[in-house]
């Protein structure tokens, strides 16, 4: 009976492999021969259109650097958040929600969140006035202040995507069952020691899918930075986006895509090797 | 020296009492069971001892010397726990060295403190292996041999050998307590099987509802329990109660006549299904026997005695058929009374 029937399960997954096939898939092939092709011929014009024009170098070095500042931390920032919500007793719910409000926002709002702060005229300056801190207004997220706009960016990209890792560890750290940690507590092991020997190898599952996570996100950042610095903090999804529409070059904005593409495949191989997973260590 | 001195411990999980006043006092190298059915609160009453849990009042003393308020690794213990928590990242050997690595012993210490705890509970031949693939029994070995090997002053059991096969269990048990009484370890160890409490334990604390309600030797305690649920609780069969009619401060069994520590009203005769004898038909106290079961070493009867439940131990040479009435023979030495009202048993008559 049940054998008659092992065409079911392909049934119901066919719509979603279908739905994935043509919205990812085809695309997917689209753009790498768009982005190695020339007028249908195979051809490395726009790779080498790309990789000359000015932005490229800095793009790359910016992109890296926003990344290598963003995500460690915030996998800081979320491990620490984490273990404190799991030592509050009431509350923990709306903290954790509270907390968790940025991933509600889009990153363009955030970026035009962090813009009313950071702008001439905006929060930061008008506190720092009353303060007495500034005589007048300062530009914080010019050309002229790349330190300055670097650190506005870093900190919008922190406030909006921490909580996507906080839910990921949170989640992490309450499947480590509190008999481990309070074995540990018996025979002598200090809160330091406990957290390195204890909770951070046991959370490895989700600290592996939290880093593959966002920093495959910190590689694609784009809308914070374009609200925030627009052409003045050049990142690799905003030249895309330029040479989509401002040059109306498809070929070299395709070659930016499969660029990223394969920064973040080779990040996440990176993880997958580095952070490894081992079945047999895990309770 | 590493006596304990538990005095008045309460604890309340919101609304709900799990501990109603624990008074408790161990000696220095003593071997102490909470013996207790489920829920009862003796995880509990072990956790406040190790400082995973803080009681709502009371005191604790370890050595003379207060140690509430203490975090757990400054009140010079080890603990195996109820499910084990053995470290699932680190090798059986590595779980077993954790408290002497903390300690920062050197590597020479550290292996010879696991090898000799290793060979006592019979797992050198998983040291390389991890937690995972392991059984039940085998990863609660590691959990006992992991706080044996710190050499502990006071020792914190909870239900350690649950999940060993009988045969095993028992070499354990005694391997266990050879070990432990040579080192001088103080124990508590938490069991709900009492026939471990009774071979292993200097004294039991029968626990129940939260409360302590007998501390004695083995014998004490099966001999003279202090409350009904005591003589319920120990022993196979459980003890029997049967109440009895007082007259002029005696009760008539058969043709004989016991005094007893109340004047009129009713009593409760508890007695041991192994400490009566047949007695010539007619005579003695009058069992009508439903069931009767030759077990090789005894014989086990189910019936009734004045239409009350019991169960007694006859020896296996005797023999009784299903539905027959039979007469018993009781040891006065050997019998409990109780009170009707409580379940509380009157002391012993010197
Ligand atoms: N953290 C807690 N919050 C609320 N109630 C609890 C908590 N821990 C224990 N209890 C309650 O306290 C009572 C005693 O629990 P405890 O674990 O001490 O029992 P136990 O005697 O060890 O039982 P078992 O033999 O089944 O292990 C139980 O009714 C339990 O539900
Ligand atoms: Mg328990």
């Amino acid at each position: 009976m049940t054998q008659n029937r092992s065409w079911i399960p392909y049934l119901l997954i066919l719509p979603t492999v279908v739905f994935l096939g043509l919205l990812f898939i085809v695309p997917l092939v689209q753009t790498v021969w768009l982005a190695v092709s020339d007028n249908g011929v195979p051809s490395l014009a726009n790779m080498q259109t790309m990789v000359s024009d000015i932005n490229f170098g800095r793009s790359i070095l910016n992109t890296f650097l926003l990344t290598l500042a963003v995500v460690p931390i915030q996998i800081a920032m979320a491990l620490a958040m984490g273990t404190m919500v799991s030592k509050v007793n009431g509350g923990r719910e709306t903290i954790l929600w509270i907390w968790t409000i940025p991933l509600g926002i889009s990153d363009l709002a955030a970026g035009m969140v962090w813009l009313s702060i950071l702008q001439n005229t905006g929060y930061l300056n008008t506190l720092l006035f009353s303060m007495g801190l500034i005589e007048r207004q300062t530009a914080w997220l010019t050309y002229q202040t790349p330190v300055a706009l670097f650190i506005g960016i870093a900190i919008a990209e922190i406030w909006r995507g921490t909580a996507i890792v906080m839910i990921i560890i949170v989640a992490g750290l309450n499947q480590v069952p509190k008999e481990f940690k309070e074995a540990a507590e018996i025979f002598g092991a200090s809160p330091w020691t406990r957290f390195t020997r204890i909770t951070l190898p046991l959370i490895r599952p989700a600290l592996q899918s939290a880093l593959i996570l966002r920093t495959v996100l910190a590689f694609e950042v784009f809308a914070v930075v374009y609200a925030l610095g627009g052409r003045n903090f050049p990142v690799l999804v905003g030249e895309a986006y330029n040479w989509q529409n401002q040059n109306q070059n498809y070929g070299v904005a395709a070659a930016y895509a499969v660029l990223i593409m394969v920064i973040s495949l080779a990040a996440t191989l990176f993880y997958l090797k580095v952070v490894k997973v081992d079945p047999e260590r895990l309770p | 020296m590493a006596n304990i001195v538990i005095d008045n411990i309460r604890k309340s999980f919101g609304a709900f009492e799990a501990l109603k006043g624990v008074s408790l006092t161990i000696n220095d190298g003593e071997f102490v069971s909470l013996l207790g059915p489920s829920g009862c609160g003796k995880t509990t009453l072990l956790r406040i001892i190790a400082g995973l849990e803080t009681a709502t009042s009371g005191d604790i003393s370890i050595g003379g010397r207060s140690v509430i308020g203490l975090p757990p690794k400054d009140r010079g213990l080890a603990m195996v726990f109820q499910n084990y928590a053995v470290f699932p990242h680190m090798t059986v050997y590595e779980n077993v060295a954790f408290g002497l690595r903390m300690q920062k012993a050197d590597d020479a210490r550290v292996r010879k403190q696991v090898e000799k705890a290793a060979g006592l509970l019979h797992i050198e031949p998983y040291l390389e292996r991890y937690p995972n693939k392991l059984s039940g029994g085998q990863r609660q070995r590691v959990a006992v041999a992991r706080a044996l090997a710190v050499e502990p002053a006071v020792l914190l059991m909870d239900e350690p050998l649950s999940n060993l096969d009988a045969l095993l269990r028992l070499e354990m048990r005694t391997e266990l307590k050879t070990v432990l009484q040579s080192a001088g370890t103080t124990t508590i160890y938490v069991t709900h099987d009492q026939t471990e409490a009774m071979g292993l334990s200097d004294r039991i604390a029968v626990v129940h509802d939260g409360r302590i309600e007998q501390v004695g030797t083995p014998v004490e305690i099966y001999n003279h329990p202090a409350t009904r649920f005591v003589g319920g609780f120990i022993g196979n069969p459980p003890m029997n109660f049967i109440t009895l009619p007082v007259r002029d401060g005696q009760v008539a069994i058969g043709q004989e006549r016991f005094s007893v520590p109340a004047s009129g009203g009713d009593i409760v005769l508890g007695l041991r299904g192994e400490t009566v004898e047949r007695a010539p038909a007619g005579q003695g106290l009058e069992m009508q026997v439903r069931v009767a079961e030759p077990m090789g070493s005894h014989l086990l009867l189910t019936g009734s005695i004045l239409s009350q439940p019991a169960r007694v131990i006859l020896p296996a040479t005797e023999t009784v058929m299903n539905g027959e009435t039979i007469g018993l023979t009781v040891d006065a030495k050997r019998v409990t009374w109780l009170s009707p009202e409580n379940g509380v048993s009157y002391p012993a008559a010197a």
